[in-house]
């Protein structure tokens, strides 16, 4: 697959304020790529930059292979899902999915169809004349994609579109969009703060903070291999603990060595380790590596989450086991779920880590 | 105490500020000098001399308020694209005038106008034609665009400004360029704000006498100079009632027009 959009080396900054510092992204046509992090990382700024609502201070946007980076939004062949939907308040829904076709005088049954069609795309037939204050905000949203949607853009792109939905909701949405991904095969960049939509939808996911991507990958690998601590902070539960690079596949963790599968970081070389609550296993203390005691216990109905505190560690520990709080615990861990990530390198990173 | 008992004070004063007068005004104008009941002020406004002062303040003041509207519907948009700093600034310099009293700044364009005034001072030191503008009906437009404009600035300004960011966005991004996104998004949600800003200046442009006394001399009568001389003057208060109850029934229907096409019922028509 080819790159669709390429963004290249694109800053930003608002007043002295660095929101994005050198980025380089492609996009590859029929992808669902997900902007993930916290706010104030620069994700909505760089969908703005695609969308051509911000110039970027530096750096090129290449969309199909021609410079896009001056184009104003009506000239781009993509379109927005706004975060509050953003519907003509003014307009019927027929005349809101109707105005991108409208504006590009299109025949007026072609229009007619268009609008039949969208609206059966998004299960709301029969909504033609309703007001959008008249709908519910999950039905405004869905409103708010055919409105995009009938353009036959090549990209969507949709800035938090379920922020403002509730729970059952959003989860309903997110199979929406992926059924919706699938019946129109088109480009999807999708903007959230939240992890779970993130690793629900996409192909790819891009993990920003503070305006540097600081991993891209599927769902999968940002999950089970995270490259840096914020990353493995940001997505899931997980004990983050610093840590010795013995040699090859051999880690010392708080003094205690563990069996790894990681090599290449050299000899006694200091390292942060990130371990999966669900991979931590409790056993009896004498077969675990490590003894702990069992301080503190929430049910949370799939699983129990327990802290185990165990050389001088609160170890965070999802079990469908219940230990009851004062029980002396082993703890195991197989050598595969040991995460092994460089130290942040320079202070500018250490920053990047502490955000969260 | 109940709620009733506290709202006493304000019935009182309805009752006594807005209902007895009212009332007065309508026995007034529909009774002749015997108190006996007619309908012949009101139909006086079928004469020459009253219906011409009508339908002139009625035209006067449409003028006055287009000239408002499009003096204001620029100024507003550029307020309510600026940044908050820079247009409470600029808003303050359209509301300052509004602090002094409005007779004096109406004096004080008599004053800048009058034919030995001072801008026809400037303008002959210059050796420039001078300005025969006082005591003309373009004298009083001036005077009323001037007094009313910042009830127009403001309702259309709140207007603009309620309107979500995002949603002109959308428009842009569904392939509007920045001349259609105006006339079917930006204006159409801004028309509340501009039925609020007619009604602000039409209504007392309509009925002021002060302006058409000061600046229009005592040739050009407007219906709130004639009601206004039958009080003051003439001392004939069933008249004057009368001719007052066709004004009120006048800017009803105004009103009411205004109201219908204002749909959404968002602007303060009535």
């Amino acid at each position: 697959m080819n790159k669709l959009i390429d963004l290249q080396h694109i800053s930003k900054t608002y007043d002295s304020n660095v929101v994005l510092d050198d980025m380089n992204l492609y996009i590859r046509e029929n992808e669902f790529l997900t902007l993930l992090g916290p706010s104030g990382c620069g994700k909505t700024t760089t969908l703005r930059i695609i969308g051509g609502f911000e110039t970027p201070d530096r750096g090129q946007v290449i969309f199909d292979g021609c410079d896009i980076t001056s184009l104003p939004p009506n000239k781009r062949q993509l379109n927005t899902v706004f975060q509050k939907y953003a519907l003509f308040p003014h307009m019927n829904i027929g005349e809101n999915i109707a105005f991108g076709l409208r504006i590009r005088n299109k025949p007026q049954n072609y229009i007619r169809d268009k609008i039949k069609y969208a609206l059966k795309l998004v299960n709301l037939d029969g909504y033609e004349k309703r007001m959008p204050d008249s709908l519910s905000g999950g039905q405004q949203q869905r409103i708010a994609i055919a409105r995009a949607i009938v353009n036959e853009p090549k990209v969507l792109l949709l800035d938090e579109p379920l922020g403002a939905l509730d729970l059952k909701l959003r989860q309903d949405m997110q199979y929406e969009l992926i059924r919706l991904k699938n019946e129109l095969g088109i480009t999807f960049i999708y903007v959230t703060h939240d992890q779970e939509e993130a690793l629900t939808m996409s192909d790819t996911i891009v993990v920003m903070n503070q305006g540097y991507i600081q991993q891209i990958g599927t769902p999968e690998t940002i999950y089970n291999e995270p490259e840096n601590a914020f990353v493995a902070d940001f997505i899931g539960d997980s004990n983050i603990l610093d840590a010795v690079m013995v040699r090859d596949e051999l880690v010392e963790i708080l003094g205690t060595r563990f069996a790894c599968v990681d090599k290449g970081f050299g000899q006694n070389k200091p390292v942060d380790v990130v371990i999966r609550p669900e991979d931590v296993e409790l056993v009896e203390p004498q077969r675990g590596i490590l003894q702990g005691v069992v301080s503190h216990i929430i049910f949370k109905g799939v699983h129990y989450e327990m802290e185990v505190t165990a050389n001088g560690f609160e170890w965070l520990v999802q079990s469908t086991r219940m230990f009851p709080v004062g029980t002396p615990v082993g703890l195991l861990v197989d050598p595969f779920n040991i995460q092994i990530m460089n130290k942040p390198e320079s202070e500018d990173e250490e920053a990047i880590g502490c955000d969260e | 105490m109940n709620k009733k008992t506290l709202a006493f004070p304000y019935v009182f004063w309805s009752v006594a500020f807005i209902v007895i007068p009212l009332g007065m005004i309508f026995y007034y104008g529909l009774t002749d000098k015997t108190g006996a009941f007619t309908l012949e002020n009101i139909a006086t406004i079928a004469t020459a001399e009253h219906s011409k002062a009508l339908l002139l303040a009625a035209w006067l003041s449409l003028v006055s308020t287009a000239v408002c509207f499009l003096l204001a519907y620029p100024l507003a948009m550029i307020l309510a694209n600026m940044n908050v700093n820079q247009h409470s600034f600029i808003v303050l310099i359209f509301i300052l005038p509004m602090w002094m009293n409005f007779l004096l700044r109406t004096l004080a364009w008599q004053t800048l106008l009058e034919k030995t005034g001072v801008l026809n001072s400037i303008l002959a030191f210059f050796h420039l034609p001078i300005l025969e503008i006082i005591n003309t009906p373009a004298a009083i437009i001036l005077g009323m665009v001037y007094n009313f404009l910042p009830f127009m600035v403001l309702p259309v300004y709140n207007a603009l400004t309620k309107i979500d960011k995002n949603v002109i966005n959308a428009a842009r991004d569904l392939g509007a360029n920045s001349m259609q996104t105006f006339f079917r998004i930006i204006f159409p949600l801004s028309i509340p704000g501009i039925i609020s800003g007619i009604t602000m200046v039409f209504i007392p442009a309509l009925t002021t006498f002060v302006i058409s006394t000061l600046l229009g001399g005592s040739k050009i009568l407007l219906i709130g100079n004639v009601i206004e001389q039958e009080f003051t003057q003439t001392g004939n208060w069933h008249l004057g009632s009368g001719l007052s109850i066709v004004l009120m029934v006048f800017i009803l229907i105004n009103m009411a027009a205004e109201a219908f096409f204002d749909k959404n019922g968002e602007g303060t028509a009535l």
